[in-house]
């Protein structure tokens, strides 16, 4: 259980933090005392909050399952020959800064919730595709050769094998994503996204550090809790298969 | 029975098997020997279609292995290799039990099989059976390995340099116990070395390969006694080929044997009926002497052997 001590204590100090907020105008009368506005009222923290995760989920469920399939597929007989192509994507598509995904998506999708969604995919593609094309790749020749020696069909190999030996490196690369992603996804409010980054953009516009310390909070609390939560399903990833 | 007619493998250009005949017959271990490169194991996995061949047949029982589900002929077929590619996030018991697991056995079938295997191969079913791969030593691995390919009771055995990676006394080791388990259950047995001595030592027939073709194909006193050209002859190699004669056969072969086994002194050395001539003979010249007992499990002298009849059995 212990594993999981310290994700459920991050997650409840985020809730608290997020419910807690707007009566600690005190404290932040610290950090801004010469207005009277020290909290972000033109939407709740909690919804806030929801909105970011909602961003956040559905773009990480639809990167994982592309990156994972297509990761999977260039690993086949029949992909292989997209291997060189894909993991060169991959590479090269870890350079491109997301602010310019987002710039890009605007003109296509206009604002809101829609680029940021495309813009959090694609760049959470990346660390999930290399991790996988990793860790398939990085299994030893001689047990492939035996799971198919043995009498294993190619689908026994993959969910029996490959799946579960790569499934750390896996784990890992999700991790990276979503954690990346939920930094970027703060910058989707610059193109009309609901997100915890709402209270920043408004703080730096307004001149108002208070907002902005608010949201960052929020985020960074967010990415903590999120980032423990995956390395206490690594160690149960492990443990269950004993790597 | 195996039979291969006219199997030719090819690497784009590169000719790896040469239009070879082999018959493996059913119950016998047919040793594959030669130097890397030679095809051996590129032969050993067409068998089993881990390799799809260019040309030629290749029968099993009389029927072309071509005509199955690739899966179900594996299924029917143990596989070791030298690097035993357990599964390294599955027990010992769990890597065993695979091939009655994709057979669908009923647990507990399957379970006392995989002790039954366990015991067979020296390992205790109690401590073993829960430890992961990484946890063993190389010989213990390559045992789980030798068991994992007999799990499935399979009519055929295919072992693709199996003792290859072991230090020299755990090698010997297991080639003793794949004797013992080779008396056991007869299974037609082929099996990839480049050892001569562990060829000479396991097989019912040897097949000599080179270059992709195999140059003789004999029982292994043959193979030592008629050597079919100067490469097998290199191969043996000719300063202790009488050695390596005397090596093929046992203790129990030319003794004499006593009606009934006698009280011997617990202090005296002697040697046993499974000791190999050249082994017996090496203890004789260590001990100066012309004639040694020949003792039992227990113990009792159940006969003798004298120097002369040792040279007479390398005849």
């Amino acid at each position: 259980m212990r594993p999981w001590l310290a994700p459920v204590a991050l997650i409840a100090v985020l809730c608290a933090l997020a419910a807690l907020l707007p009566a600690m105008a005190p404290l932040f009368s610290w950090v801004e005392p010469n207005t009277d506005s020290l909290i972000y009222t033109r939407d709740s923290f909690w919804f806030l909050l929801q909105s970011h995760i909602w961003l956040v989920l559905v773009s990480a469920t639809i990167g994982t399952l592309v990156a994972v399939s297509a990761g999977i597929f260039v690993t086949r007989p029949a992909g292989r020959d997209f291997l060189p192509l894909v993991s060169q994507v991959a590479s090269i598509g870890q350079t491109v800064p997301p602010v310019a995904v987002l710039a890009l998506a605007v003109p296509a999708m206009g604002f809101g919730e829609k680029p940021t969604l495309l813009a959090l995919v694609l760049y959470g593609l990346l660390p999930i595709l290399r991790n996988t094309l990793a860790g398939l790749g990085g299994i030893n020749p001689a047990v492939l050769e035996s799971a198919k020696g043995m009498g294993m069909s190619s689908a026994q190999v993959l969910f029996k094998v490959e799946l579960p030996l790569a499934g750390r490196v896996i784990l890992a690369g999700i991790r990276t994503s979503v954690t990346i992603n939920i930094a970027t996804a703060a910058i989707g409010s610059t193109i009309g996204a609901r997100t915890l980054g709402d209270p920043v953009i408004a703080g730096l516009v307004n001149g108002n550090t208070a907002y902005v310390v608010q949201g960052a909070i929020l985020i960074g609390l967010l990415a903590l809790a999120t980032d423990s939560l995956f390395e206490a399903i690594e160690r149960a990833w492990g443990r269950t298969f004993s790597i | 029975m195996i039979e291969l007619k006219g199997v030719t493998r090819r690497f784009g250009d590169a000719v790896a098997v040469d239009n070879i005949d082999l018959t493996i017959e059913t119950g016998e271990v047919c040793v594959l020997v030669g130097s890397s490169g030679c095809g051996k194991s590129t032969t050993l996995r067409m068998i089993n279609r881990l390799l799809p061949r260019t040309s030629g047949e290749i029968l099993v029982d009389g029927e072309d292995i071509n005509k199955a589900d690739p899966e179900a002929l594996r299924l029917n077929m143990g596989y070791a290799i030298q690097s035993t590619g357990l599964f390294p996030h599955w027990t010992v018991a769990r890597n065993i039990g695979v091939v009655p697991d994709l057979l669908k056995w009923p647990t507990h079938k399957r379970d006392e099989r995989v002790s039954e295997l366990l015991t067979l191969l020296g390992l205790d079913p109690a401590t073993d059976a829960i430890k992961y791969p990484h946890q063993l030593s190389g010989g213990q691995a390559q045992r789980v390995g030798v068991a994992r390919a007999l799990a499935g009771d399979p009519n055929i055995l295919l072992m693709d340099e199996p003792f290859g990676a072991l230090d020299a006394i755990t090698r010997e080791n297991l080639q003793q116990e794949m004797l013992r388990i080779q008396r056991q259950l007869s299974k037609t047995t082929v099996f990839v070395t480049h050892d001569i001595d562990e060829a000479l030592k396991l097989a019912t027939r040897i097949a000599v390969m080179d270059q992709g073709r195999i140059i003789q194909h004999d029982t292994p006193e043959a193979i030592l006694r008629r050597p079919a050209s100067a490469f097998v002859e290199n191969l043996i190699g000719k300063g202790d080929r009488g050695l390596k004669l005397l090596a093929l056969r046992t203790v129990g072969d030319v003794m004499e044997r006593y009606p009934r086994p006698r009280q011997s002194d617990p202090l005296t050395e002697g040697l046993k009926e499974t000791d190999s001539l050249r082994a017996a003979l090496s203890v004789m010249v260590w001990q100066n002497s012309d004639q040694l007992p020949v003792l039992s499990e227990a113990g009792d002298a159940v006969g003798t052997v004298k120097r002369e009849q040792l040279l007479q059995g390398g005849v």
